[in-house]
């Protein structure tokens, strides 16, 4: 008994300082956004007036606000289905096949992920470069006559953002799952060829399904930090008011001085983000196969 | 004797992490003595200060100035000087530690001055322009050049009060090569038909007239083009968002303008305009690619090191004026320094702002490039610094800016409605006409809104 108790109170006493830190830096805060999206007020003055769900009512009205949730949309669904579909197959590629210099693609593929956006926000500025930038170039090249696309101009500015995005969540995914595939026996690819069940239905029946855990988690991770990597993007690469995200637009109205509303707009992107992970930890559900 | 360890051990890891979170020692001297006497000794003012192009050109200005206003009056003074000012002082002032003067111009992305001018939380400074120059026997108001305490940005309410002390002045105009046009035997156009002719002889050798760095560029040219077509009663008007006022002949004539020089800007120039790559849009007039475009005195040091065509010169113009008999008006830029009106020493800073008019003072800034608006300071200028403020001898100045209308949501920044869908003109995605029609219900939205 004694031995318990003292073994709870050091589990106490080792747990103590996250949930403190996460208590005031996460929870508090997160509460305090809820409580500001219901009060108007300037960043910097300390009056504060209730105004009910009055900022929540005028959210849902302001075409900058659905426009910017529909560019987070947008880029949230197809980032991740790029992302994910070139991460797979080429974790599954790589671990697979036999390929010289397996090790050297794993590197390459990894870096984008250490660097920081605004590095990568410059060397895509270098390709993008619509007068001898690296894509315009080739592109002459091919063509054999100058192309002059401008790739961070309206409409293809989406692309282009959404290109810089896959780029630099790949590697990381890709290394990810390159681990849980290589957890797979190699006993029921063999089985499988025997059968003869070619590569790609190998890697649909046999991969997927048991690497399904895996991809579950790293969906939810994926969706709650492109909502935060969308903004990031878009603020170094492209110009002020050409694609606004939700979070740009939540800053921006703080910088205009409305907190409470800027808030609200939190709140939603807030929810939003929670429901969204929910819908899709619930739709990928699938009994965990055993291996 | 191991349960112990492990637990002495656990107790240093989580006292260490909370160390790490404690609160800040209070920062020193501020929370000494105060005194009412302004010219006290022990008194410790905080001046907080945005690095930008000045200091990049000469670093120690302001701590030579801070230096010889505390040898002035004995008032010590605590300087924070950053970059990225808003993040440094912004947290402690919504923790209600105010620096005493801040000196952080309007127009920056983080919209601070704004915010303050909208809370009504900067301190009336009237007074100070009646004070006497510490270490000098003149008055402010006799040194301050006329007209710069007359504009919205010093007195942001238009009730003849003012609140933002205005610094260092810069000429913004239209930078070109005029080493290309002197190739070419072309003039520079005082009036815009010139221009557009300009633009057709330049269109055939394939050179775009005009470039843009960033849409937000466009603020001093906006302010500048609204003098040229209306005069000062336009511009009053249009910054204060009258009724009608957007279907004027002068605001048809300003939007015919606009049109016409989107019609004529470098059509790569919106993929470039972001924070990351608006240098490359300057480049465009180094590289001949370009002829004009809207900038500030700052930009012969920004694009210092940039490669060029031969024969590079930079020159600069006010805007052409509507006919040869009209005026011209190039915007006169400058910085502000203001005191909260939660300061803690307000006395003192308001010495500090009046020191910051006096010869020395005026002096140390000069050595950084940054003019201030004192009265025969432009002459003491040399070399193309003097050439770019000589552009006030046959062009007016231009000051001001739209009034401050209160925040309200859903009504967005001037900036996002008259300078950000620029872009989209130049890339067609927008018509003129949806951007007239957006500024004008814009309008009247600001106009219901106006700060009293």
């Amino acid at each position: 008994m004694e031995k318990h108790k003292g073994r709870s109170r050091f589990i106490a006493l080792c747990v103590a300082p996250a949930v403190i830190l996460f208590t005031i830096f996460m929870i508090l805060p997160t509460f305090n956004v809820f409580r500001m999206s219901l009060f108007e007020r300037g960043a910097f003055s300390s009056d504060e007036t209730f105004v009910g769900l009055n900022n929540f009512k005028i959210l849902f009205q302001d075409t900058k606000f659905i426009t910017s949730m529909q560019n987070t949309i947008l880029l949230i669904v197809v980032v991740t289905i790029v992302t994910f579909a070139f991460a797979l197959v080429f974790a599954g590629i790589l671990t697979k096949e036999k390929i010289k210099g397996q090790n050297f693609f794993r590197i390459i593929f990894y870096i984008p992920n250490i660097l920081s956006v605004v590095v990568i926000a410059g060397i895509f500025s270098a390709i993008y470069k619509p007068d001898n930038g690296m894509l315009n170039s080739i592109l002459s090249m091919i063509s054999g006559e100058t192309v002059l696309i401008l790739w961070k101009d309206q409409p293809l500015v989406v692309v282009s953002v959404i290109i810089a995005m896959v780029w630099q969540a790949i590697g990381y995914y890709m290394v990810m799952y390159m681990a849980s595939m290589a957890s797979v026996p190699e006993s029921l690819y063999e089985s499988a060829s025997l059968d003869g069940a070619g590569r790609v239905t190998q890697f649909f029946q046999i991969t997927i399904p048991l690497i399904w855990t895996n991809i579950r988690t790293t969906l939810t991770f994926f969706i709650i930090s492109t909502i935060n990597m969308a903004f990031l993007f878009v603020k170094a690469m492209v110009a002020k008011g050409m694609l606004d995200v939700g979070l740009s637009f939540m800053y921006a109205q703080k910088d205009f001085g409305l907190y409470g509303y800027s808030m609200a707009a939190g709140v939603i992107i807030f929810l939003f983000s929670f429901i969204l992970s929910a819908l899709v930890n619930k739709v990928t559900y699938r009994e965990p196969l055993e291996f | 004797m191991k349960k112990f360890i492990s637990l002495a051990l656990a107790g240093a890891m989580s006292l260490s992490l909370l160390a790490g979170c404690g609160p800040k020692e209070p920062a020193p001297a501020t929370s000494g003595s105060q005194s009412k006497d302004p010219v006290a000794q022990d008194v410790t003012i905080k001046v907080a200060a945005v690095q930008n192009g000045f200091t990049d050109t000469y670093a120690p200005m302001w701590d030579e100035v801070v230096e010889a206003f505390t040898a002035e009056t004995g008032i010590k003074v605590d300087l924070l000087t950053s970059k990225t000012l808003e993040d440094e002082i912004g947290p402690a002032m919504q923790g209600d530690e105010y620096p005493d003067v801040i000196y952080l111009p309007e127009g920056r992305p983080a919209g601070l001055v704004e915010q303050f001018i909208k809370g009504n939380l900067i301190a009336d400074i009237t007074d100070v322009l009646s004070m006497t120059v510490p270490g000098e026997d003149v008055k402010v108001s006799d040194k301050i050049q006329e007209g710069f305490t007359e504009t919205s940005k010093t007195n942001p309410y238009g009730d003849g009060k003012t609140y933002l002390a205005p610094m260092h002045y810069d000429p913004c105009g239209l930078f070109y090569n005029a080493g290309l046009l002197k190739e070419k035997g072309w003039e520079v156009p005082q009036t815009w038909d010139e221009m557009w002719e300009l633009g057709e002889k330049a269109k055939a050798e394939g050179i775009s007239l005009f470039t843009y760095p960033t849409a937000g560029y466009f603020d001093a040219f906006l302010y500048a083009l609204m003098y040229t077509v209306g005069g000062p009663e336009f511009f009053d008007a249009a910054t204060h968002y009258e009724e009608g006022i957007w279907d004027t002949d002068e605001a048809k004539q300003m939007f015919d303008i606009l049109a016409k020089i989107v019609s004529y800007t470098n059509p790569v120039t919106p993929a470039q305009a972001n924070d990351n790559d608006f240098r490359h849009n300057q480049q465009l007039v180094l590289d001949n690619k370009a002829i004009f475009m809207p900038n500030g005195t700052w930009i012969t040091n920004e694009m210092a090191d940039a490669p060029r065509a031969d024969g590079f010169e930079w020159g600069m113009t006010a805007l052409p004026a509507l006919s040869s008999d009209d005026d011209r008006y190039s915007f006169c830029w400058f910085q502000q320094a203001w005191i909260p009106a939660k300061a803690e020493h307000i006395d003192a800073a308001k010495q500090f702002i009046a020191f910051l008019y006096s010869d020395k003072a005026a002096e140390i800034f000069a050595k950084g490039g940054a003019i201030q608006p004192i009265n025969g300071m432009a002459d003491t200028l040399e070399g193309e610094k003097q050439m770019f403020f000589s552009i006030y001898n046959d062009a007016k100045a231009a000051m001001g800016g739209f009034a401050t209308y209160e925040a309200v949501a859903g009504l967005g920044t001037t900036r996002e409605v008259f300078q950000d869908p620029i872009n989209a003109l130049v890339s067609g995605t927008m018509t003129m006409d949806e951007y007239i029609a957006n500024v004008k219900t814009a309008s009247d939205q600001m106009r219901a809104n106006l700060m009293k």
